[in-house]
């Protein structure tokens, strides 16, 4: 019943949460300065007015932040002025996926490479094997994912020609990116996991196990797995975030058709609708995981439940 | 912990004070002196040595001196004598010197930018946490939603600002007074940096609150925003100090993915990420427009990293057991 109420007044608060993040993105895309009709091109005066008047820019703010929640609301984002003859609908349709691929084999890889790393650090501590791999992981932080990338692509795709580069398209550019960014979130992942594994080691429950007799991989893995693991499922959220801004910038090194391409340039040309459906999704993406690590991390540690 | 030091204390014998312990912790732990030391001298030498009479302008191109290689001397066209320490760019441009004067925006925005959300999230947390109750929690509450934005597509949005704000006449004045726009690029990161800045501070001042001296101030008869910033603020400057010197590397990450993808700093000027981006596009024919700015990079933000480390064990003994 308690866990029910939490997730529930949770939810509320994501909902919340989703319509000021659309609200906001509505007003500030809305008040920049420029606007989608500034071509080099000049276009006629009369021509840009009528074009304003088509798209309904010609109402107040406010009448045009009304209606674009209606359409919001039918699950309509309005057409794309950058990609003549396409709506925002078709574009995120077709470069999302692109986005959502890399970004769950980067997560996964991550996850695959953090978690144990840190465990194995925290059972090992602050001997060599511990030094060794937590000089590794800073080092990994301090490289960027736009080094990496490259020094990725020209290694494994140009001297060893595992990859073919003039297939950018297909498999070869999804593995180095994914690669790209699951090594980036991995030195997080890992770091934090082994302060938490530490943390959890070092508590009484565990010294008790270990008079009892219990074999040292049972502690490591029955006892102190599931409270260790618990500041890992926590950072999935704004992991996600983050995930977002590393996979534009693999997108730009690798040339992969995704979401992060088409939103930089709506950036820069003011195209409203589709930076608006962009944030959209992607908060929507953000709160979905926010929620999804909430839930379990009640179910992971009873105290969450208690506190909020 | 940190104790909460009297409002005016009268020292009559010469105590230890916590930074004085902590400056002394710091000092034993030789990465974090190292790193220390490696960040002051990177900050000494981009900002000074390109004062240096003979270093090249980092953006005279020679269309004579394309792409030479590291430690190499030349004669351009006008019969100069070049030398080029990291060789130059397949524009002629001294690498070396563009690496400086790089380094110059990169760690001013890391700089700038973390003042600005250092005073957002201070000023924020102290008052949220002081103020406690139903402020308290419609304050934190903003704090949460805002931690869903994606705040990465938001500094993209606001740094396309900064292209087109030029005629505005404030925007033009700081503009003029800053000799860029890069000074929006600060803000810009500033303003999405302070959450986490906020959270602490709330989280230190709602602990300090409770205790005798703030009873004793406030039985004094001192005003809110008296207490709030000579009292309270300074007291929870131990975790600041520490969340701060991780942040300046965060940020400087941020501005070079923005570089990086276009938005940030604009050719011909440099920062760390856009000298990056042009190494990355010629790295198969040229990979040391890659590396040397990306081995500066990559060292600047490790030792802030071990630095920020050091400092958290330093100021924070009981999380530096392990």
């Amino acid at each position: 019943m308690e866990t029910a109420r939490f997730l529930l007044s949770r939810f509320a608060q994501s909902l919340l949460a989703l319509f000021c993040i659309i609200t906001l993105t509505f007003f500030l895309a809305r008040l920049a300065p420029g606007g989608p009709f500034l071509d080099e091109k000049k276009i006629p005066e009369h021509l840009v007015e009528q074009m304003k008047r088509n798209y309904g820019f010609d109402k107040p703010l406010p009448v045009q932040y009304a209606m674009y929640l209606g359409r919001l609301v039918k699950g309509d984002l309005g057409p794309s002025f950058g990609n003549k003859g396409f709506t925002v609908n078709e574009v995120i349709a077709e470069s999302f996926p692109v986005s959502a691929m890399l970004g769950a084999c980067g997560l996964t890889l991550a996850l695959a490479l953090g978690i144990p790393i840190g465990v194995f650090a925290a059972a090992r501590r602050n001997t060599i094997v511990d030094y060794a791999l937590m000089s590794l992981v800073t080092l990994g932080i301090c490289v960027p994912t736009f080094v990496v990338g490259p020094l990725l692509g020209e290694i494994f795709a140009l001297k060893l020609g595992w990859f073919d580069v003039a297939l950018w398209e297909n498999s070869s550019a999804w593995i180095l990116g994914s690669v790209t960014l699951g090594l980036y979130y991995s030195t997080y992942i890992a770091r934090l996991t082994r302060g938490s594994m530490i943390e959890v080691l070092s508590q009484d429950f565990i010294r008790t196990a270990k008079a009892k007799g219990v074999p040292p991989l049972a502690i490591l893995f029955k006892h102190a797995f599931r409270g260790g693991i618990t500041p890992v499922v926590a950072f999935l959220g704004p992991a996600i975030a983050g995930l977002i801004g590393g996979s534009f910038v693999v997108e730009s090194v690798f040339g992969l058709p995704g979401l992060g391409q088409h939103f930089i340039k709506a950036a820069t040309n003011r195209d409203y609708w589709l930076i608006n459906g962009t944030v959209t999704v992607f908060a929507l993406l953000i709160l979905t995981m926010n929620f999804l690590v909430d839930v379990l991390q009640a179910w992971l540690d009873p105290r969450t439940r208690a506190n909020r | 912990m940190l104790s909460p030091a009297p409002a005016k204390s009268t020292t009559i014998e010469k105590g230890s004070s916590l930074g004085r312990d902590a400056w002394l912790r710091l000092k034993k732990n030789h990465l974090a002196m190292a790193s220390l030391w490696f960040t002051i001298l990177i900050i000494l030498v981009s900002f000074f040595l390109p004062l240096v009479p003979g270093i090249p302008d980092p953006n005279t191109t020679h269309p004579d001196l394309q792409s030479m290689p590291a430690f190499s001397s030349a004669t351009s066209m006008d019969g100069k004598e070049v030398y080029y320490l990291l060789g130059s760019d397949p524009l002629g441009r001294d690498v070396f010197s563009r690496i400086l004067y790089g380094g110059r925006v990169s760690l001013s925005v890391g700089f700038l930018a973390t003042f600005v959300s250092l005073t957002i999230g201070v000023i924020y947390g102290a008052v949220s946490g002081y103020l406690g109750g139903r402020i308290d929690a419609v304050m934190m509450r903003i704090v949460d939603i805002l931690y869903a934005l994606p705040f990465m597509i938001i500094v993209i949005i606001l740094s396309t600002y900064v292209a087109e704000m030029g005629d505005w006449k404030p925007v033009r004045f700081l503009n003029e007074l800053f000799g860029n726009s890069l000074w929006l690029l600060f803000l810009c990161i500033g303003a999405v940096e302070w959450l986490t800045m906020a959270r602490i501070v709330r989280g230190q001042v709602r602990s300090l609150k409770g205790q005798e001296f703030i009873d004793a101030a406030r039985s004094l008869g001192l005003s809110q925003s008296r207490i709030i910033f000579r009292h309270l603020i300074p007291n929870t400057l131990g975790p600041v100090i520490v969340y701060t010197t991780l942040t300046v590397p965060a940020v400087m990450r941020l501005e070079a993915i923005l570089s990086f993808l276009g938005l940030g700093v604009q050719p011909p000027d440099a920062s760390w990420g856009s000298l990056i981006k042009e190494g990355a596009d010629l790295m198969a024919s040229d990979p040391g427009l890659l590396i040397y700015p990306a081995v500066v990079f990559g060292l600047t933000l490790f030792c802030l990293n071990f630095l920020g480390d050091g400092l958290r064990d330093a100021l924070d003994p009981k999380s530096s057991k392990d």
